[in-house]
């Protein structure tokens, strides 16, 4: 057993944990990957929610054993700008909770407050091996991999899709689990979303020259703010052109307290922004960087993470022309540190595919894992917390039939927070339905059967 | 020449598809005056002036494809799915002249003079075969100027074909290329009740959209069920604007081209009156009618599949595929006894209304009734390189579901039933003698997300090659962009 002070600690931070299994488990026989290193014929062991030991020892007496002999083991990947239970149907606008257009909320669009555990995306991407996401707000420039379609992309603007910006900064991410229950949210207001590049410098009005100028308008702003809040309470300062709520929202941004994901993909953008982070003092997390092999060195040496879709190899726009399927295992080669994303919120489940495209473009193997597990983790400031099997990390565990990168692989087992969770879905009950090619039962609509 | 299979009474239009140059020379004398008058009786010669008769020139825009230059091939060695639910270990495979001679085990002799390709360890399959793509009509990059796929003017534009809007230095077919795709149905969008035709092309680098045209491949023509066109319309307050009216408006547009069939055979027939006015929009339609264009249908919901397909009856003509069929597994054993494709995504769904049925299985589904045609499809410049893999998650979803199906079975979705589902079977889509030399040699099992694409064969033609810079063909577009000439995988010299 571990130290109980340890255990508190890391409790602490998961504030959001449920009630979590009691029951002592033990997965041996398993290939383990922990997400920074590799066990043949590990045994992983997890009680209370956490990970209590990973190792090649027995299983502890009195524990459930699950048998991995044959089988992968690794963390339960974390999907990043996945969306997870903040949007149920795309189209639909009252169901999606990532897009927001009001003038007066932009940063300090939160959003935590339209998460539903209860969302049928959650079991989905369960069954993709997903058991944490970074749940980021949708905003201009969000492309790339699956969140456009091609059936609906030319004239969003007849209906639903066509959203307006809400300004330079698309509001807060949170980090969410996947496990059954009333309560998904781990931490709220991981990190602030502003779109760069052509997007980014549409909503300034059209040039990048405008909007660079006008985020560090912004910014000042909201330095001036913070050191003045007594004189804006008393309107003796002067206007400002972000609401006092978006104001609010910045000042951890501005002290360098949370991450700026900068959506940004031109080689050249990434440079300036690269500049930008460091004369304003802001840490960023850039999301996109399709271009960012040409500058990977640069990357690198500003200790600057990257969240990427390696699958994204075609110049969807003039600014990812030199987009190519090698960048992630570039990034990697230079020192970057980089996860990977799915394919937006209904497909979040095929990170692991795009892992594996990237595997076959020169990202290694255990790069590849550790970029769906430890490093979307360390990113967003949870390193040790989930995202690998380590003593003290969460119990967010799953079971493979094969290499989890596999499209022929399958979970045969999965525990979020030491809970086992159900590998059944909203899909697979309609598989279930309509396995037998749809024919009524003695005569009775299906309907009518469960 | 496209191929048209006449039904009726137009036997003028069969003598001049049978005799093309002789109906194409207006000029001649004894032909009609130029202003078209025609002094009429029943027996005098009705040739019409250029342009003015669909049957004197059923091909205006002809491909001019020439296979890239080729050895008489034997790929040795390698495990070889032909696409008709056959495996064959260590297998040889023939190419000579351009199409496939013959496919057998280890003991298959090899002429001599066949340049051999030593393919051991390796997989060799069918080339794919994209039945859904929007490449070159929605080319990247996708900016303004460049957006071509939909005419979304009016619900019904039969009369545009999306060859027109193809531009040959799309990357994408590059991309494509490199994945494995040999043949693609290029189709405009959805947006519309009757989108236009389809063209169906080789993947082959092209100055001219002719250079690609896929011989004798025939039309289809794109209807799309559903959220798509009523969104649209209904959004300018026009019809459609609801599901009904989308079925008004399919059948309000085949009872106009049931009418301008009957002109013209009447006029054929009779050479009474002035002849009707060409009508590109009725004239595709007409060809729905007379079975030599294809209906490329657009539908995600079962119960919208069960309306279209009482609408074909309702007409007499055939549904060829159902496409994005979303809700195809419903339906299976229907579609199955119907004859028509169904195809699909795999990890697509819940992106609209229409969508959310959409489950990994369907294929797998859709594929186990007798006599069915399941199809993967891309839709998607990026899902079109990968179709290998998307094939495989619905084989593993099916799999999962406890039905046995083989990977020689699975591979069919994305090449022989492809193939049916776009009208070429004759031609392509499986590995047999007399078929064209479309084949691919992957360096491991094509289910495996780790399979890449090591050389693509079309016609018999290496087009592609993953180790030889000189079979990695730039479009236009690509020469001379951020990046150009430079490796990613050589990232030192990337920086600048």
């Amino acid at each position: 057993m571990r130290p109980l002070s340890l255990i508190s600690l890391a409790a602490l931070a998961l504030s959001a944990l449920p009630a979590p299994a009691q029951d002592l488990t033990a997965i041996t026989g398993g290939r383990v990957l922990t997400g920074t290193s590799v066990i043949e014929n590990g045994t992983v062991v997890i009680q209370n929610g956490r990970v209590v030991s990973v190792g090649t020892g027995a299983a502890p007496s009195g524990a459930r054993v699950i048998d991995a002999r044959g089988k992968v083991v690794t963390p339960g990947f974390v999907a990043v700008d996945a969306g997870l239970g903040a949007s149920e149907v795309s189209s639909v606008g009252g169901s999606d909770d990532l897009s927001n257009s009001a003038n007066t909320i932009s940063a300090s669009f939160d959003v935590s407050y339209g998460l539903d555990p209860w969302s049928f995306t959650l079991p989905v991407a369960r069954l993709g091996g997903i058991t944490r996401a970074v749940v980021i707000p949708n905003h201009p420039g969000a492309g790339g991999g699956g969140h456009s379609h091609q059936d609906d992309s030319d004239f969003a603007g007849a209906g639903a899709g066509g959203f307006q910006t809400p300004g330079l900064f698309a509001g807060t991410a949170s980090i969410i689990h996947l496990a059954a229950g009333s309560d998904i949210l781990v931490r709220p207001r991981v990190a602030m979303v502003a779109p760069f590049g052509e997007a980014g410098a549409g909503i300034a009005g059209g040039a990048r020259g405008a909007q660079f100028v006008q985020f560090k308008e912004s910014l000042a702003e909201v330095r001036l703010y913070a050191r003045n809040k007594s004189a804006y309470d008393r309107a003796g300062l002067r206007d400002l052109s972000l609401s006092r709520a978006d104001l609010e929202a910045l000042i951890p941004v501005v002290e360098g307290d949370m991450p700026l994901i900068v959506t940004v993909r031109r080689a050249a953008d990434i440079l300036q922004v690269l500049r930008l982070a460091e004369e304003e003092g802001v840490k960023i997390i850039l999301d996109g960087a399709d271009e960012g092999w040409l500058v990977a060195p640069q990357i690198a040496t500003a200790g600057v993470p990257v969240l990427m879709n390696p699958i994204d190899n075609l110049p969807g726009s003039i600014e990812t022309r030199a987009s190519r399927m090698e960048n992630a295992a570039a990034l990697n080669a230079a020192g970057v540190v980089i996860a990977i994303k799915g394919n937006g919120v209904h497909r979040a489940r095929e990170a692991r595919f795009n892992a594996g495209n990237a595997v076959s473009h020169g990202l290694p193997f255990e790069a590849a894992i550790a970029a769906l597990t430890v490093n979307p983790a360390r990113i967003f400031g949870m390193g040790g917390q989930f995202g690998e099997l380590r003593a003290g990390a969460a119990a967010d565990v799953v079971v493979w039939d094969g290499d989890p990168l596999e499209p022929l692989s399958s979970v045969t087992a999965e525990f979020i927070n030491g809970q086992e969770q159900s590998l059944t879905s909203r899909q697979i009950l309609l598989r279930d339905r309509y396995r037998n090619g749809g024919r009524p039962d003695g005569g009775m609509p299906l309907a009518y059967g469960q | 020449m496209i191929r048209h299979a006449l039904r009726g009474p137009s036997l003028a239009v069969v003598a001049c598809a049978l005799s093309l140059a002789a109906c194409a020379t207006t000029d001649g004398p004894g032909t009609p005056s130029a202003d078209g008058s025609n002094s009429g009786g029943a027996d005098t010669d009705r040739t019409l002036p250029a342009g003015l008769d669909y049957a004197a020139n059923p091909d205006p825009f002809p491909s001019t494809y020439q296979p890239l230059p080729r050895d008489d091939l034997a790929i040795v060695g390698a495990t070889v799915f032909t696409g008709t639910e056959q495996r064959i270990e260590n297998g040889v495979v023939l190419v000579s002249d351009g199409r496939v001679e013959a496919v057998g085990g280890p003991e298959t002799p090899v002429p001599g003079g066949y340049r051999i390709v030593d393919a051991s360890g390796r997989f060799v399959t069918p080339g794919i075969i994209d039945v859904h793509s929007h490449l070159g009509v929605y080319p990247s990059p996708g900016v303004t100027g460049m957006s071509d796929g939909n005419e979304a003017t009016s619900p019904n534009t039969a009369q545009v074909w999306a060859e027109h809007s193809l531009w040959p230095q799309d990357p994408g077919f590059n991309t494509a290329r490199a994945g494995g795709v040999t043949t693609l149905m290029i189709l405009p969008g959805s947006a519309n009740l009757f989108g236009g035709r389809s063209v169906t092309v080789r993947n082959v680098p092209s100055i001219t959209m002719q250079g690609m045209k896929f011989p004798g491949a025939p039309y289809g023509v794109k209807m799309a069920c559903g959220e798509n066109p009523s969104r649209v319309y209904g959004g300018r307050n026009q019809s459609p604007a609801t599901g009904m009216g989308n079925v008004a408006g399919y059948r309000a547009a085949f009872i106009a081209a049931q009418d301008y069939r009957d002109k013209w055979d009447k006029w054929r027939e009779t050479g009474e009156g002035a002849p009707p006015t060409r009508n590109l929009q009725n004239e595709t339609l007409a060809g729905v009618l007379d079975g030599s264009i294809m209906v490329q249908n657009h539908c995600y919901r079962a119960d919208e599949m069960a309306v279209m397909l009482d609408i074909a009856e309702e007409f007499g003509y055939r549904i060829t595929a159902f496409h994005h069929a979303i809700e195809a597994y419903k339906l299976a054993p229907q579609l199955a006894a119907a004859g028509v494709c169904a195809d699909m995504w795999t990890g697509w769904w819940g992106f609209k209304m229409e969508a959310l049925d959409g489950i990994e299985e369907n294929a797998a589904l859709v594929d186990a009734p007798e006599g069915s045609c399941a199809v993967i499809h891309s839709d998607d410049a990026q899902l079109t390189q990968r179709l290998n893999q998307e094939a495989a998650a619905s084989l593993a979803a099916g799999r999962r579901a406890g039905m046995a199906i083989s990977e020689e079975r699975a591979i069919s979705w994305i090449t022989s039933n492809a193939a049916r589902s776009i009208g070429i079977a004759d031609q392509t889509g499986s590995l047999e003698p007399g078929k064209r030399g479309d084949l691919v040699i992957w360096s491991a099992n094509p289910f495996s997300v780790y399979a890449r694409a090591d050389q693509v064969y079309i016609d018999g033609a290496l087009t592609f090659d993953r180790r030889d810079p000189r079979y990695q063909p730039q479009s236009d577009f690509e020469l001379g962009q951020p990046g150009y000439g430079l490796s990613a995988a050589n990232i030192a010299a990337g920086a600048r």
